[in-house]
């Protein structure tokens, strides 16, 4: 009884040794961070930058807490039209990098097990060298082809970067797929088109699902590819928390433009994992 | 037969469109001309200026301390966050682990400097680029550390407990020789995030401390010359080399990293 409860105390004990320090530091760096940023949003901005006082500390300064942030995001049309741009943007590369993942993720599926590793290490290997190195890449190549600092630059940027976050996820769920699911569905007269849209596509949706996630959300974020490849006009919501915290020092603007975007990713995240589990239910 | 053929050559499309811009980086490092626009000769002049370049030096050099002390750490407490996610039930624990990997790079950023600047009162510099980066790797520790776990005999640990060994000797003698080669993928893994991370960083160095994205990043804002070109390919060299140790240890990551 006393041993069984000392034992007890003693696996308790471990769990909080083993799991207490990763939880404390990210408590810290993560959870902490994220929640100033609510705060920092409804504050106002610093004479020199940062945040204001909380408490006056002369007659007439700004100080306290403020709904102001908010207000202006919702009664200008300028940040509504930069997050619609943000998430077609997102959009767009998500499809293509759809559209140029599934054959390659499907070839590599399907060929004899002793090459998939290669194939798959082939894929990794371009997306493992610097994230600058490749959008510099597409400096040079666009550069003269006076195709730079256009829509069009920052989109091949971010289906170059993106690529493998659709590629590898696609192929690890249509390895799975069964081949005899095929055969029957040839003996049951299917022709290669019906096979691959009414069988293969279908069962894929998980991986292609998670792929997009994996595209859209960091996409959405990204202010370095609008800035290298892109003009002023293609500016995303990135670039504008970025300028809010290192251009024009506005911190609580930035703070709110920070938890917009965040409510957007959360709206993102939601929609996929509903997807995926009505996807998983009728599959 | 038509559609294997069709599958083939968009794929060969695909691969072009991954290696062509890299090759193309790479070329130019050796070409004897200030524009990356048409081959004239074949040099190693680049090479010569990155090498006499102090400042990218010294960037390249903090960028190697911080990689190997934040990867150390986050090697450490993702090994914990792993086992913990693996064996209990902690509520709290995957959504505090889970998230700041999945989320925009940009949105930690900009929290961990108003954290460090506005609560803590911290200098920008080397002690917040190591925090921020030991921040975003313990997530992909944990993962790959969990991964492997998972895939091992329940029975190893409770037989381990039957004999009478306590939790440390446990994990000493049975869990961690088990699990090295997950532990040692993910010190890798979280060596080359740290070495390659460009946002983070961009918002918690301030201009007390320099890298070697960051170098790079303020080379392509001022003027392209074919130096960057060399530096990338130096670059990718070494995460090649990183990438074809870490397959060699533990294969399995290949496929649970994503």
């Amino acid at each position: 009884m006393a041993d069984a409860m000392k034992r007890n105390t003693s696996s308790r004990l471990t769990k909080w040794l083993v799991a207490g320090p990763p939880l404390v530091f990210l408590t810290l760096f993560f959870l902490l961070p994220a929640l100033i940023m609510v705060v920092a949003s409804v504050r106002y901005p610093g004479e020199f930058g940062a945040l204001a006082p909380l408490f006056p500390t002369r007659p007439g300064e700004e100080a306290g807490l403020t709904l102001e942030n908010y207000g202006v995001f919702f009664s200008d049309w300028i940040y509504a039209d930069i997050f619609a741009k943000s998430f077609g943007v997102a959009a767009l590369t998500t499809l293509l990098c759809l559209a140029m993942s599934y054959p390659l993720a499907l070839l590599i599926a399907r060929s004899p097990r002793r090459h998939r590793d290669l194939l798959v290490l082939l894929v990794i290997l371009p997306f493992a060298s610097n994230f600058l190195v490749r959008v510099y890449a597409w400096m040079i190549i666009l550069g003269p082809l006076d195709l730079l600092f256009s829509r069009f630059a920052v989109i091949v940027g971010m289906v170059y970067v993106h690529l493998p976050f659709m590629i590898l996820p696609l192929y690890t769920n249509l390895e799975k797929h069964d081949p005899v699911l095929l055969d029957a569905a040839q003996d049951l007269g299917a022709n290669g088109w019906n096979r691959f849209w009414r069988v293969t596509f279908p069962l894929s949706l998980p991986g292609i699902l998670s792929g997009s996630a994996l595209v859209f959300i960091p996409v959405l974020g990204m202010f370095a590819i609008p800035e290298i490849l892109g003009g002023k006009d293609d500016w995303l919501v990135g670039n504008m928390i970025k300028e809010s915290f290192l251009g024009t020092r506005d911190w609580p603007f930035g703070s709110m433009l920070s938890i917009m975007l965040t409510a957007g990713v959360l709206a993102i995240a939601g929609i996929a994992a509903w997807a995926a589990r009505r996807v998983t239910v009728h599959a | 037969m038509r559609r294997s053929w069709l599958l083939w050559s968009a794929s060969l499309a695909c691969y072009a469109f991954l290696y062509v811009p890299l090759a193309v980086v790479v070329i130019f490092s050796f070409n004897d001309s200030r524009l990356n626009a048409e081959w004239v000769g074949f040099t190693f002049d680049w090479y010569r200026v990155l090498f006499a370049d102090l400042a990218m030096l010294g960037a390249a050099a903090n960028s190697v301390l911080i990689a190997l002390v934040s990867s150390s750490v986050a090697t450490v407490l993702g090994t914990m966050a792993g086992m913990a996610m693996h064996h209990w039930n902690i509520r709290a624990l995957p959504f505090m682990v889970l998230t700041p990997v999945a989320m925009p790079e940009i949105l930690l950023g900009v929290s961990l400097l108003v954290f460090f600047i506005q609560v803590l009162n911290l200098t920008l510099g080397l002690l917040s680029v190591l925090l921020a980066h030991i921040t975003f790797s313990i997530g992909f520790v944990a993962i790959i550390v969990r991964a492997r776990l998972a895939g091992m005999d329940e029975s190893l640990f409770e037989a381990a407990r039957d004999l009478g060994a306590t939790p440390w000797e446990t994990f000493r003698l049975v869990t961690l020789p088990l699990i090295l080669p997950g532990v040692l993928a993910g010190l890798l893994m979280a060596f080359t995030l740290s070495i390659d991370d460009f946002v983070i960083t961009f918002f918690t160095a301030g201009v007390g401390v320099s890298t070697l994205p960051l170098q790079i990043y303020s080379m392509i804002k001022i003027a392209v010359t074919p130096e960057v070109n060399a530096v990338s390919t130096l670059l990718m060299l070494l995460t090649l080399v990183m990438i074809v140790a870490a397959s060699r240890l533990a294969p399995e990551t290949l496929r649970s990293h994503t």
